[in-house]
């Protein structure tokens, strides 16, 4: 149904924690999610043309690359992009046929591709692009937190976890329980300032990013040098003499 | 966002129709139409064959269209679901009003209080069609409340016109009244319409770049490479953009063809008379439809989605 389960007290809440300091825009995520669920539970993900010169299809995670700031103190950003499994999800709550349902359980958003009508409403009452409409299926899909990994006792423990997470080499993607306040995603939240994208939607997002660090405060006059003193420093003067010469 | 021809249709016909429907209960139970037999069957027909080739026009746009019956079961939450309802749901006092005229005869108690009901039934189909657009926070084009009002006004403007059209042939006198309330609705259509354009043209951004990547506290971003180099789904359907002297040209058409030519229309036929009238309304009916078909197409090729923000682009 499309109602939004009212959330239990301490409810689970799984979500991505993203890494935006140590993202390394290797986009290693996008194509493990496209491996992995091009045959998981919305298999296939249908690419159109693929090996010509047009090649497009269906990706449930996108890694954009931006610049923020100008000058010295500016960052260049690889920035994941995919479902954040909002609280306040009206992709959901739009969709006339009860195909997309928020899980009283997890909270994971998933579709039901089976009595899906592909109308595409989800996809335009998502502010962040998160669904993706299979043209060849005329169904939406969506990420889906790889419930058909994390849920997974056929695979061992070490792995149950969203394939961008198992598969990211440099440790920017976390993946756990938002909904307690002590889980480690939680906390890492909590210690690197973690942030909700486009909070003036009102979504709520569950999925959080971790801003990268603030360069150092440069200072604006370059410090005096200092001179070398002792027996090393006179060998020093004298080579900077013979140099200088 | 994407123009597709089917939603466009389906917003343009079954606006159309409904708002003849509307208008056809309403003049009844005022007892302004006219008094025969046949024409409360025929102009009820015409009305729901509108509405109806806008909703079968609406299922193409569907990835799976024999799915469509599912539409109608979340009424709790979704506008889609609820339009899908309340249209299904006028067909039958709708149906009802015609058969009532047709067996009963004109001006019967049970036909005016089905047109009624039918009446009632158009108008909330309208809305909830309007609501859908309308309760889309990414879309600012379409979060707003001008958009019900023009999307309801602009439904009772072409239906008056199509009414009017259907009832010149039946009966001049009642066709007249029906063309003097197509005019009044006309001007306030077309007044609603200018203002819409002018409130989405200064009306400020809903979101940036800055607050989707949560990058603005360093300064300002972006976007330096995407992530893929062909289209995508994101990018046709929500991505469509439109030139700016395109669509100040396109408004104008909207505005010359959908309102100022059915306006002189009216007006020439109200002021002929009995021989120019029955063909001069038909015609300010065709002309409505289709710009009212450009403004719907306008309404969508100029609405822009947050998603583009991550592409670089504003919203």
């Amino acid at each position: 149904m499309t109602d939004i389960p009212r959330p239990a007290p301490g409810h689970k809440k799984l979500g991505l924690v993203i890494d935006l300091d140590t993202c390394v825009g290797c986009h290693a995520c996008a194509v493990n999610c496209k491996e992995w669920n091009t045959s998981g539970h919305y298999a296939p993900l249908t690419d159109f043309d693929p090996y010509q010169q047009h090649p497009q299809g269906v990706w449930l995670n996108r890694v954009h690359s931006y610049e923020a700031g100008t000058g010295p103190d500016s960052r260049t950003v690889h920035f994941p992009r995919s479902c954040l499994h909002c609280e306040q999800p009206a992709c959901v709550t739009v969709c006339p046929t009860g195909a997309s349902y928020k899980r009283a359980e997890d909270g994971i958003v998933l579709v039901n591709t089976e009595i899906c009508i592909g109308c595409k409403l989800c996809s335009w009452a998502c502010p962040y692009g998160a669904r993706e409409f299979d043209e060849d299926e005329g169904v939406m899909k969506k990420c889906t937190l790889c419930i058909d990994r994390i849920y997974n006792e056929n695979i061992p423990e070490a792995e149950r976890v969203p394939a961008c997470v198992s598969t990211c080499p440099a440790h920017a993607r976390h993946f756990g329980d938002l909904g307690d306040p002590h889980s480690a995603v939680s906390q890492l939240v909590a210690e690197r300032g973690g942030y909700d994208l486009m909070p003036e939607m009102g979504y709520k997002p569950v999925n959080k990013y971790l801003p990268p660090r603030r360069p150092k405060p440069r200072a604006t006059t370059p410090e005096p040098a200092q001179e070398p003193s002792g027996a090393a420093g006179s060998v020093l003067r004298w080579i900077d003499r013979v140099l200088s010469r | 966002m994407n123009p597709a021809f089917s939603v466009i249709l389906l917003t343009t016909a079954s606006g159309a129709g409904y708002g003849m429907l509307f208008w056809l209960g309403v003049l009844d139970a005022a007892g302004l139409m006219p008094a025969e037999r046949w024409f409360g069957v025929v102009a009820v027909l015409i009305a729901l064959a509108l509405a109806t080739a806008g909703l079968l026009a609406s299922t193409l746009h569907l990835g799976h269209p024999e799915r469509a019956w599912r539409a109608i079961s979340q009424w709790r939450t979704s506008w889609l679901s609820r339009e899908g309802v309340v249209s299904l749901v006028t067909y039958l006092p709708a149906l009802g009003f015609a058969a009532a005229w047709g067996l009963g005869g004109p001006r019967n108690a049970a036909a005016e209080v089905l047109g009624l009901l039918a009446a009632l039934c158009a108008v909330l189909t309208v809305a909830c069609q309007a609501m859908i657009y309308a309760s889309l926070k990414p879309i600012r084009q379409w979060h707003n409340r001008f958009v019900p009002t023009n999307l309801l006004l602009l439904a009772l403007f072409s239906g008056a016109a199509c009414l009017a059209a259907t009832t010149t042939f039946w009966q001049v006198h009642s066709g007249r009244i029906v063309a003097g309330l197509a005019l009044v609705l006309c001007i306030a259509a077309a007044v609603a319409k200018v203002a819409y354009w002018r409130v989405i043209d200064r009306a400020p951004p809903v979101a940036a770049i800055e607050s989707a990547t949560g990058l603005g506290t360093i300064g300002r971003v972006r976007e330096l490479e995407a992530p893929h180099t062909e289209e995508n789904y994101l990018l046709r359907e929500m991505g469509y953009t439109i030139a700016r002297k395109h669509s100040e040209r396109l408004r104008g058409a909207a505005l010359a063809i959908g309102f100022v030519l059915p306006a002189i229309l009216l007006i020439a036929g109200l002021a002929l008379g009995n021989p120019g009238a029955l063909a001069l309304f038909p015609l300010a009916a065709v002309a409505a439809l289709l710009g009212i078909y450009i403004e719907r197409w306008l309404f969508f090729a100029q609405a822009t989605h947050t998603v583009t923000l991550y592409y670089g682009r504003a919203a």
